[in-house]
């Protein structure tokens, strides 16, 4: 070894520099979350999954863009394509919605964090946007993807301006999906400390009430309650506020309003609750 | 200005727990060891410092701060080592605790240099870019000491540390606990129920029984200063004993060792030169303290375990 490639140890070094805002450890903790949903910075195992979602709804997205260029035909419009893939997304949030808040409560990591400056809603929140963002581009990507492939294959500039219509359309029907599933998943997975016990509970939450509302529709026949029902579905519920303020999904009648109010109260709801689960949770 | 003082600090559990009973004390900063059985009251003690938990009544300053209203300035300035496991099996341990001392509010390079350092510092090098998962528990407990390094604390509070080690690694973390508190210049409060293990390294001792303090004061005021030394032979501890005492040096038995106070460096010689005469296998010779357990000698027994189980 060379005389120059001796280590010194330099002994401990105090640190004077700048210590950042409650606001960088939440901005960091979305960040992290982030990562987490798509499996980044982990391990390939965890990287399965989520890829395998991403390539699903990408495949579809490309077959869009195929049959479009061949045909000029839209299959699938923008606003229409988070309701195809909405089971699909509802499995990713399945396993993520539990990797991104239940893996905490079970290795008992939330002891070092609100031991930190960074807050008990700060985390909440963080983890719940991360996961909302995740499904949000898990739903636009492949939307953005369509609009880039008919863009470029539209015949003039009006035809792009009325893609570009309708893709801002379809993040529009992206969020409601993304908001209304995420908050209703972080709720349910913060109360389960096993990963597959909150990723059953989400899938049984999700099925269940799609079930009832289903049967309540049938039921209803053209009545009322067959507009309302839909209601209690988070499959139907954003496809309502849809239809509320497209008019191009489901039959909610005059009741367009109530949807646009129940996904309000929906997401604040969740977002309230899991903000108090969070308050009270035990150290 | 005292690095953590409590005036008649009282916390109840809504169950009707009463884990600490109007606790009042002022520590300086140095090493410190909070000693009690398990029950009480240790956890529930730091955690209060820490701001995680209200005090039911009484006040709490750390670092001269309220960690009730300003909890958010006394988390930044300390840094906090769980008795439990705490540690995601599947992140790699440099990531991780870079990612908490981002949380501490460290800008990324920065976090990432310092959790290399800390790391470093409790001694895991290569090993670093391994999964949590694959850890030893000395490593794991490594891990949870830099994670609440690596923001620089200006004080550590760190419950059980030496949880679910073996003797080597006992001994290696108290170590390093002592270097923290000695040469990285940190205020360390470290509890414990084995007070034998760490009277060794602090500066001074707070003891809680049932909630209620049963003495805080600073370790040369609680030894009485005379030391003694510890023989231990193989066989003849009798016949030693007896000869030891024929030279007048006032030996006392415990156990399987022969105690001697210890006046001066001949003592020394003097016992090396009767086990010599005898013939007797000498497994150890070594000085120790008077322990500080004896001081709690009023204390009812099985509260405090002066072992080195």
């Amino acid at each position: 070894m060379s005389e120059q490639s001796v280590i010194h140890d330099i002994g401990y070094q105090r640190y004077s520099g700048v210590r950042l805002s409650r606001g960088y450890a939440a901005r960091s903790l979305f960040e992290h979350g982030l990562r987490v949903a798509f499996g980044l910075g982990r391990s390939a195992k965890a990287k399965i999954f989520p890829w395998i979602v991403i390539g699903l709804v990408t495949l579809l997205a490309v077959v869009i863009v195929a049959v479009k260029a061949q045909t000029g035909e839209m299959m699938l419009s923008y606003q229409a394509f988070p309701s195809a893939v909405s089971t699909v997304a509802m499995v990713f949030l399945a396993v993520v919605a539990p990797e991104l808040v239940s893996r905490d409560l079970r290795n008992q990591t939330l002891p070092l964090y609100f031991s930190r400056p960074v807050g008990r809603a700060d985390y909440a929140l963080a983890k719940l946007s991360a996961l909302a963002v995740a499904v949000f581009l898990l739903l636009a990507g492949p939307q953005t993807l369509v609009f880039l492939g008919s863009a470029f294959t539209a015949p003039d500039t009006s035809g792009v301006a009325a893609e570009a219509r309708g893709l801002l359309g379809g993040w529009v029907v992206s969020a409601a999906y993304a908001l209304i599933f995420s908050s209703l998943s972080v709720l349910i997975a913060s109360v389960a400390s096993r990963r597959a016990f909150a990723a059953g509970a989400i899938v049984v939450v999700f099925m269940v009430s799609s079930g009832v509302a289903g049967l309540l529709i049938a039921l209803g026949g053209e009545g009322p309650m067959s507009r309302i029902a839909p209601l209690f579905s988070p499959f139907l519920l954003p496809e309502g506020l849809r239809s509320w303020l497209y008019g191009t999904s489901i039959d909610v009648g005059a009741y367009g309003p109530l949807y646009g109010l129940a996904t309000l109260l929906l997401v604040a709801g969740c977002t309230g609750l899991l903000v108090l689960r969070y308050r009270k949770v035990s150290l | 200005m005292s690095l953590i003082a409590t005036q008649s600090l009282t916390k109840t559990y809504p169950g009707g727990v009463t884990a600490l009973a109007d606790l009042t004390l002022s520590v300086e900063p140095g090493v410190i060891g909070l000693v009690g059985a398990n029950g009480a009251g240790k956890s529930t003690m730091i955690k209060t410092l820490l701001g995680l938990l209200t005090p039911t009544s009484g006040q709490v300053r750390v670092l001269g701060l309220d960690p009730v209203t300003a909890g958010e300035e006394v988390r930044s300035r300390v840094g906090y080592m769980p008795e439990h496991d705490c540690l995601p099996p599947d992140m790699i341990a440099a990531e991780f605790v870079t990612h908490m001392a981002r949380m501490s509010g460290l800008p990324r390079t920065v976090a990432r240099e310092r959790a290399s350092e800390a790391l470093r510092h409790v001694g895991l090098y290569e090993e670093r870019y391994r999964q949590i998962g694959g850890y030893s528990t000395g490593m794991k407990q490594r891990v949870k000491l830099a994670q609440a390094l690596v923001h620089d604390p200006n004080l550590l509070l760190l419950d059980e540390p030496t949880n679910g080690l073996d003797p080597a690694g006992r001994d290696a973390m108290l170590t390093l606990i002592h270097r923290i508190g000695t040469e990285f210049g940190i205020s360390v409060v470290v509890c414990s129920h084995l007070l034998g293990e760490i009277e060794r390294i602090c500066d001074s001792l707070i003891a809680i029984e049932g909630g209620r303090l049963l003495r805080a004061d600073r370790i040369e005021a609680m030894t009485t200063g005379t030391d003694v030394l510890a023989i231990e032979v193989a066989e003849g501890t009798a016949e030693l004993l007896a000869a030891l005492a024929a030279r007048g040096l006032a030996p006392r038995e415990e156990g399987r060792l022969l105690l001697v106070p210890l006046a001066d460096e001949d003592t020394y010689d003097l016992i090396l030169r009767t086990v010599a005469e005898l013939d007797l296998p000498l497994h150890r010779l070594d000085q120790r303290r008077h322990r500080v357990a004896e001081l709690f000698a009023t204390a009812p027994r099985p509260s405090l375990e002066a072992s080195h189980v």
